[in-house]
């Protein structure tokens, strides 16, 4: 399939890989995503992955927007069935529930489940990363088996502690700092998402594989950081 | 690098924060450039103390700002005319100007304009964070401790005598971009204008918006005539990559053009404001009309060399 590029503005080139959250679609922003950083294109500032796109921010002054979506849309034509990614699966620990998950009756209650099959359907997927956004080092994760598929909050948090697990609709995702946000909260890990002193500052990249485990709130008040 | 206690904040007013020209490469993990909003200000007042385009400023925001210089210094105010006295009194704006211990320097109320911006000859001495000195307020990191200016905090600068021979520079008046309250911001076609009926499109360039008292560092919003989109359409897209300027248009209709604290957005673009006139953006004070004017790449870019030129005439003319 060839890509819709489209400008976003006169410094961005937003092409288009594919629609819907869809793994085969997603792998396909993630290689053209490296591609682009490997060819070291002369004034592409950076590009950012998301679900089925990936935004090129240039600097029009270095490139001419054309010229680049030209040289962009030859990069394109990559193997549909490239490599498999070979990813390890990243456990993250979770204490469902309580004070660490408020919204985690009411998910149970809007689908007519006990909060132990709840807890046992996020926990037993292993999800995609498909992009990391809205704050940094939020990882945007799906999908959420069905049975789980939530409206997200009426009213908006304005407050939500670090660390919180969340779902909305059919995906899954984790506030890495303190935020406002409409997601329901079903738990809270003691991982650090986010830290701009590592070398490495995201603790998820784009494409990684992910399992929730559940632990103890004493567990998790214990956890080495 | 011999740090010295440079400027201690009396009161910082409604926002006042450490930024530079922002922060690059990191949008694949969310992290947002972050920086100057009215990047035009804050490169020139940097230069016109001595500095690199790209060391942190303090940026100021509408009124009730006002510190004490520890030690003798170069410094100018640029941006938005919040009547900057020094001492009480009136000091010129867009001037390398020298201030000794002791000296207050008082950003009390706008005249014009949203951000003012505070470069001192030398530079604050601030640790560079992820390749940039810039605030990141809502995750807390870089700038000073990760957060807003304080009253009671003392900032650092680097070899501030070192530059006092830079006192008395000035920009020419044509260089100066002085803010107005009717704005007009030239735009490009957004990524999905074509999913808006032809009379939104004609409404969102006839409409005189008003800047709305919501808007911050995060983008503008704006209060006038909702823009409906096509009938049976969900309010969301796919969230995806986004950048300054970019207008989206959420579920009530009334646009937001997003600043440089976000990468990725859920909500449609109707247009996107060329790169030449993001610098105004900072400017937008609550109250004030914008209307937009949809231009062409190829003027856009004209534009964007003329800004350019603007900052490079300047680079040239005050270099030692």
């Amino acid at each position: 399939m060839l890509p819709v590029i489209r400008h976003l503005g006169d410094r961005g080139l937003l092409i288009e890989l594919g629609t819907g959250i869809d793994p085969a679609v997603n792998r396909r922003v993630k290689r053209l995503h490296r591609i682009i950083a490997r060819e070291k294109l002369h004034g592409v500032v950076e590009t950012v992955p998301a679900y089925a796109s990936l935004l090129v921010v240039f600097d029009p002054l270095q490139a001419a927007p054309e010229a680049l979506k030209r040289q962009i849309a030859g990069l394109c034509d990559f193997e549909e069935n490239g490599p498999a990614e070979a990813r390890a699966v990243v456990e993250i620990p979770v204490v469902y529930g309580g004070a660490a998950g408020p919204d985690l009756d009411t998910v149970a209650a809007y689908h007519g489940l006990s909060v132990e099959d709840v807890i046992g359907l996020h926990s037993s997927t292993v999800y995609r990363v498909y992009m990391i956004g809205f704050t940094p080092g939020f990882p945007y994760m799906g999908e959420l088996p069905e049975a789980l598929d939530t409206p997200r909050r009426d009213t908006p948090r304005t407050h939500i502690p670090k660390g919180s697990v969340a779902i909305a609709q059919r995906q899954t995702g984790i506030y890495p700092a303190v935020s406002p946000g409409g997601w329901q909260i079903i738990g809270c890990t003691p991982l650090t998402l986010f830290d701009s002193r590592k070398e490495s500052p995201s603790f998820l990249t784009m494409g990684d594989a992910v399992r929730f485990t559940p632990i103890t709130a004493e567990e998790a008040a214990q956890w080495p950081l | 690098m011999a740090a010295v206690d440079l400027l201690e904040i009396i009161t910082p007013g409604i926002l006042a924060s450490i930024q530079d020209v922002g922060r690059q490469g990191f949008g694949q993990i969310g992290v947002a450039p972050s920086g100057a909003a009215d990047s035009y200000a804050c490169r020139v007042g940097n230069l016109l103390v001595g500095n690199l385009e790209n060391a942190a400023a303090i940026e100021i925001t509408l009124m009730g700002f006002q510190a004490r210089f520890l030690t003798e210094t170069v410094f100018a105010v640029t941006g938005a005319d919040l009547q900057p006295s020094l001492n009480g009194g009136p000091l010129p704006m867009w001037t390398a100007v020298r201030a000794a211990a002791g000296d207050i320097l008082d950003l009390p109320s706008p005249v014009c304009g949203c951000r003012a911006y505070l470069t001192v000859g030398g530079g604050f001495h601030i640790a560079a964070v992820m390749g940039s000195r810039a605030t990141n307020i809502g995750t807390g990191f870089g700038g000073y401790d990760g957060r807003a200016l304080r009253a009671g905090d003392r900032l650092q600068g680097c070899r501030p005598t070192h530059y006092l021979a830079c006192a008395g520079r000035s920009l020419p008046d044509t260089l100066k971009a002085v803010p107005t309250s009717e704005w007009v911001l030239r735009v490009l076609p957004g990524p999905q204008e074509d999913q808006f009926p032809a009379a939104s499109r004609q409404q969102f360039y006839a409409a005189a918006y008003t800047v709305s008292g919501k808007s911050d560092r995060t983008g503008v919003r704006l209060e006038g005539p909702a823009i409906e989109k096509k009938a049976g359409t969900p309010d969301s897209i796919l969230s995806e990559g986004i950048l300054c300027g970019a207008i989206q248009i959420p579920g009530d209709g009334t646009p937001i053009i997003l600043m440089n604290e976000t990468v990725t957005g859920g909500y449609r673009k109707m247009a996107v404001v060329i790169a030449a006139d993001l610098p105004l953006l900072g400017q937008l004070a609550p109250g004030d009309t914008v209307r937009f004017q949809e231009t062409d790449l190829t003027s856009a870019l004209q534009l964007l060399r003329r800004v350019e030129a603007a900052v490079d005439w300047v680079r040239g003319h005050f270099s030692d």
